[in-house]
């Protein structure tokens, strides 16, 4: 208890040890962490802009965040950033690699990096990830970005976390039968084609324009074109952040997205609470053998039901 | 993941100064990955403010340091320092790399707690990781 109170304090102070710890003891779960999580002060997390970058492995999305978080500091903004890395399926371990991109910020106090693994989680983020935005953002950090792991298609925890998500794309990973595909594309708010010097990167960008119109959406998803390394396009790709974040705050989209995103996370974690319980019933269950698993599990919940 | 939910330690691995040879670094981190932490790597010619004010960002339980150019002498006990001045001091730092023998016991001196060799089994270096987290978990969460 006391320590929790310690933390909150060094939170209010921006004391970067403090919020150090105040990550780890969320990312650990248990007691503390949400002693700590209902302790923070709720309208400074209503304030800040969650921002979410997604994308390929190796598409430049660490490097262009990089690129983002100079931008913003020049506005003289605090802000975080959550890199999240696989974790090894064998040890469990991990290389959180993607800090190292970011090093040229490394002694600005204003920039607080958190790398991250996503321990066992399948969907681009860690199970912790909403907790830490939280904790930075009582750490002073108006803007949060959070760096998924490399993704493919499917991978939709960012865009449930985030206010905004932006696709990193590359050229050379596929032709345009890729940009008809389902998924992550379609529901990305912005897309960034990175590597924007190499060849095939305008074609690229022709066949996401392409799919956008094609689109029955009410509002258009811009196509940056950037090139990371560089900076180049960066300037263009902030400021198509920033009116989409206008747009969402003045629609509605804002709140309506925060209030999902809440219930969604509120479900998440039932789950992780029932189970266990469900594991248990099963085994309450076994002798009598069932082949269809979903006559079994809808005999399971209904037990559980009972209790 | 493992069943049992051992605590999953955070350790940092980095190199500081103009030294750009990796191997050892990489190796190191691919070894304590495979042995379950999760290892922040910062890569190679980081200043040692560099890496400790990442350390503490990252509130890792260790930090381990790689230097194969000689730098040793100089830049592990920089790193000290710099923990010191983020009052980040109780994170224990480790060193390896090409050392010589009259090197070690300055570098301890200094307060890096261990010194490694090429040759050191690599059982023996993942043991001094395990024991470092542990004893610095037992330390500041009492």
């Amino acid at each position: 208890m006391g320590e929790v109170a310690h933390l909150i304090n060094g939170l209010r102070k921006h004391d970067p040890r403090a919020i150090g710890r105040a990550i780890s003891i969320v990312e650990d779960s248990g007691e503390s962490a949400e002693i700590l999580l209902s302790s923070l002060d709720e309208s400074l997390i209503e304030q800040t802009l969650v921002l979410g970058i997604t994308g390929p492995p190796g598409a430049g999305k660490s490097t262009l965040t990089s690129r983002i978080i100079s931008h913003l500091r020049k506005q003289g903004i605090r802000l975080g950033v959550i890199a999240i890395d696989p974790s090894s399926p064998i040890s469990g371990g991990a290389i959180l690699g993607d800090r190292i991109r970011m090093m040229r910020h490394a002694l600005d106090q204003d920039v607080v990096v958190r790398s991250m693994a996503a321990r066992g989680r399948l969907g681009g983020l860690c199970s912790a990830a909403g907790g830490v935005v939280r904790v930075m953002a009582n750490g002073g950090c108006s803007t949060i970005i959070i760096e998924t792991v490399g993704v493919g298609q499917s991978e939709m925890d960012i865009v449930r976390l985030a206010d905004i998500t932006a696709m990193v794309l590359a050229p050379g990973l596929g032709d345009d039968i890729q940009a008809m595909k389902a998924g992550l594309l379609e529901v990305a708010d912005l897309l960034v084609v990175n590597k924007a010097d190499r060849p095939g990167a305008e074609m690229l960008a022709m066949d996401m324009e392409a799919m956008i119109r094609n689109r029955k959406s009410s509002h258009e998803t811009p196509v940056c074109r950037t090139v990371a390394t560089e900076g180049t396009g960066v300037s263009d790709l902030v400021a198509a952040i920033g009116s989409i974040d206008q747009q969402h705050r003045a629609s509605g989209e804002h709140q309506y997205r925060r209030k999902k995103s809440f219930q969604l996370e509120v479900i998440d974690r039932a789950l992780e609470i029932i189970r266990p319980e469900l594991f248990s019933t099963l085994k309450n269950l076994d002798g009598k053998h069932e082949l269809d698993p979903g006559r079994t599990a809808r005999r399971l919940v209904k037990m559980l039901l009972l209790k | 993941m493992t069943e049992k939910s051992s605590k999953r330690y955070r350790v940092l691995v980095g190199k500081p100064g103009l030294d750009g040879h990796d191997r050892g670094a990489k190796f190191i981190a691919r070894a304590l990955r495979d042995d379950g932490f999760e290892v922040v790597y910062t890569g190679i010619r980081r200043t040692p403010e560099e890496i400790a004010a990442a350390a503490v960002q990252e509130d890792v339980s260790a930090i381990g340091l790689s230097s194969l150019s000689g730098g040793h002498v100089r830049l592990f006990p920089a790193v000290v320092e710099a923990l010191k001045k983020f009052h980040a001091e109780d994170i224990p730092v480790i060193g390896g790399g090409v050392i010589p023998d009259e090197d070690v016991v300055a570098l301890k001196k200094a307060g890096i707690i261990e010194i490694f060799r090429p040759g050191t089994p690599l059982k023996k270096i993942l043991a001094a990781f395990h024991q470092a987290c542990e004893s610095y978990h037992h330390k500041a969460f009492r």
